[in-house]
């Protein structure tokens, strides 16, 4: 289920440091569970996040297997100009996901 | 696993001899978001933190889908959910003339399915059944239960009812020995509950997932080394009817974080 | 050797019953330290400016709420570059790497972690004139009573 909700204000003023939360259905399986035979489970995680703003990184997460389950961060950027914020999640499997918010500044 | 065991015998001999304390007075019925740390019950109460409004966005995009023999989505006959399905999750389980008994809001779920979408079944715990019901629920949210039980429904009620306050086993406890006579107390570190589904489906720090009423019902039975009873069968409906009438009145939470 | 002796050489040997802590395999505090060294290398790390928040006490090891914040004017001279966590006795020391920018405006990330049992957890401040601050806090971990059987 790659499904993301994603808070960004639609608005803000230029300078203004704006607060941003995302939240990300992923199981983060963690490669130390084991099957009830025994066998391993192998590991299954988000490795990375990466926001960028009109195309500018402005925050990066490095993810280990001791971040929950749906991940979910919360992290601020200061609203420079008007455009739109990328959040991308890659991981194991080549799981990527990328979704946007537009955001006006004035 | 010691720790619990070491907790659940010491209850089993508190309760041995004293009488049973009884059903919870109206007025001291607490939901078991008041039992939780500030930390949990911030995640519930913030929509873009709690994760089960994961799921409920899944359902919001599969009851837009058109499926099934008869190429009909959920919101061909129903809408908008945000109107028709008020109040919906609220009074479930309600009596079903086809069926003869009552059904569940999965059960409800799965015989919109087959009867008018002419689709399989969804499988218990499933994908897309727990973000169905998690949608649907999620429109009752902050509405009173309030099932109706009439004539139809008092023997389900009764059998439900004696479930509850019937002991099973190896450690021979019943419901109510922790729900009615022991809540607010601790049990391996973790505060007894009254047990009222308030919130379901609901997402359960332990299973970091949602999960179905009877997915939680399953773990206190395995929790008490009681055979649990199997999905939709009358035994679990029938305590559903119980203890959504017990919770009679009470705040639909949906989707409710717990640990 | 008859039993009695023995059994005498083997209590003079060993002393008492020695208790054994048992930690599972390489979750130990020392691979913390290595863990902080690869990201720190030779500098020092100063307890300060650093704050990491977290419940005392959490219900369930296996979301716990965690935020931590480098007080900074986070300018292109003066900011945070980033931010470690690590752990004591998780299977693996790493919890996450946060990386900050000027245009973070802010050096301060939420998330929800995953906690083994009760430890202690770490987290480094790297500043952009490479000094190294840290944070720790310790976190009582219940277990859940009711527990999952077969689904």
């Amino acid at each position: 289920m790659a499904r993301a909700l994603i808070n960004v204000p639609a608005q803000a003023k230029r300078g203004e440091i704006i607060e941003i939360k995302t939240l990300i259905s992923h199981v983060m399986e963690t490669g130390h569970r084991r099957t009830e035979t025994g066998a391993p489970i192998a590991r299954d995680i988000i490795r990375q996040f990466v926001c960028t703003y009109n195309g500018a990184e402005v925050f990066r997460a490095e993810l280990h297997p001791a971040i929950a389950a749906n991940p979910f961060l919360v992290f601020s950027t200061v609203a420079t100009e008007s455009g739109t914020l990328t959040f991308t999640w890659t991981g194991d499997n080549a799981f990527s996901v990328t979704e946007s918010a537009a955001i006006t500044v004035s | 696993m010691r720790l619990v065991w070491a907790a659940l015998v010491g209850i089993v001999v508190a309760v041995a001899a004293s009488a049973m304390a009884g059903e919870i007075p109206l007025g001291e019925r607490r939901s078991g978001y008041d039992f939780m740390s500030r930390e949990t019950r911030a995640m519930q109460d913030d929509d873009t933190a709690n994760p089960g409004m994961l799921w409920v966005l899944e359902g919001e995009s599969l009851w837009g889908r058109k499926v099934g023999v008869a190429g009909r989505a959920c919101a061909d006959c129903h809408g908008d959910a945000r109107g028709s399905m008020k109040g919906v999750a609220a009074r479930h389980p309600a009596f079903d003339a086809g069926t003869g008994r009552p059904v569940n809001l999965e059960q409800r779920i799965n015989l919109c399915r087959v009867d008018r979408q002419q689709a399989p079944r969804l499988a218990w715990e499933g994908r897309d059944l727990l973000a169905l019901t998690a949608y649907v629920a999620r429109q009752s949210r902050g509405m009173p239960i309030n099932g109706v039980v009439d004539q139809r429904m008092q023997a389900f009620l009764d059998a439900g009812r004696a479930t509850f306050y019937r002991r099973q086993g190896q450690l021979n406890l019943a419901c109510s020995q922790c729900h009615d006579d022991h809540w607010g107390r601790r049990l391996a570190g973790n505060v007894i509950p009254q047990g009222h589904p308030t919130g379901y489906p609901l997402y359960r720090l332990e299973w970091q997932g949602l999960g179905s009423l009877q997915r939680r019902l399953r773990n206190c039975m395995v929790g008490t080394r009681a055979e649990p009873y199997e999905y939709g069968g009358p035994e679990f409906v029938d305590l559903e009817v119980f203890l959504m009438w017990r919770a009679r009145g009470m705040t639909i939470d949906s989707p409710a974080v717990r640990p | 050797m008859d039993r009695r002796a023995f059994l005498r050489t083997a209590g003079a040997g060993l002393g008492l019953v020695s208790i054994v802590a048992v930690r599972p395999a390489g979750a130990t505090p020392e691979r913390m330290q290595d863990a902080i060294r690869k990201v720190v290398g030779s500098s020092a790390v100063t307890p300060g400016r650093v704050k990491l928040e977290l419940p005392p006490l959490s219900e369930n090891g296996h979301a716990v709420p965690l935020t931590v914040s480098v007080e900074s004017p986070m300018t292109e001279a003066d900011h945070v570059r980033a931010v470690h966590v690590f752990t004591e006795i998780n299977p693996l020391p790493a919890v996450a790497a946060f990386r900050f920018t000027p245009r973070s405006g802010r050096a301060r990330v939420s998330t929800r972690v995953r906690l083994a049992n009760t430890q202690t957890v770490v987290a480094i401040g790297e500043l952009s004139d490479g000094s190294f601050w840290s944070d720790r806090a310790t976190v009582v971990v219940t277990l859940a009573a009711c527990l999952e059987g077969p689904l």
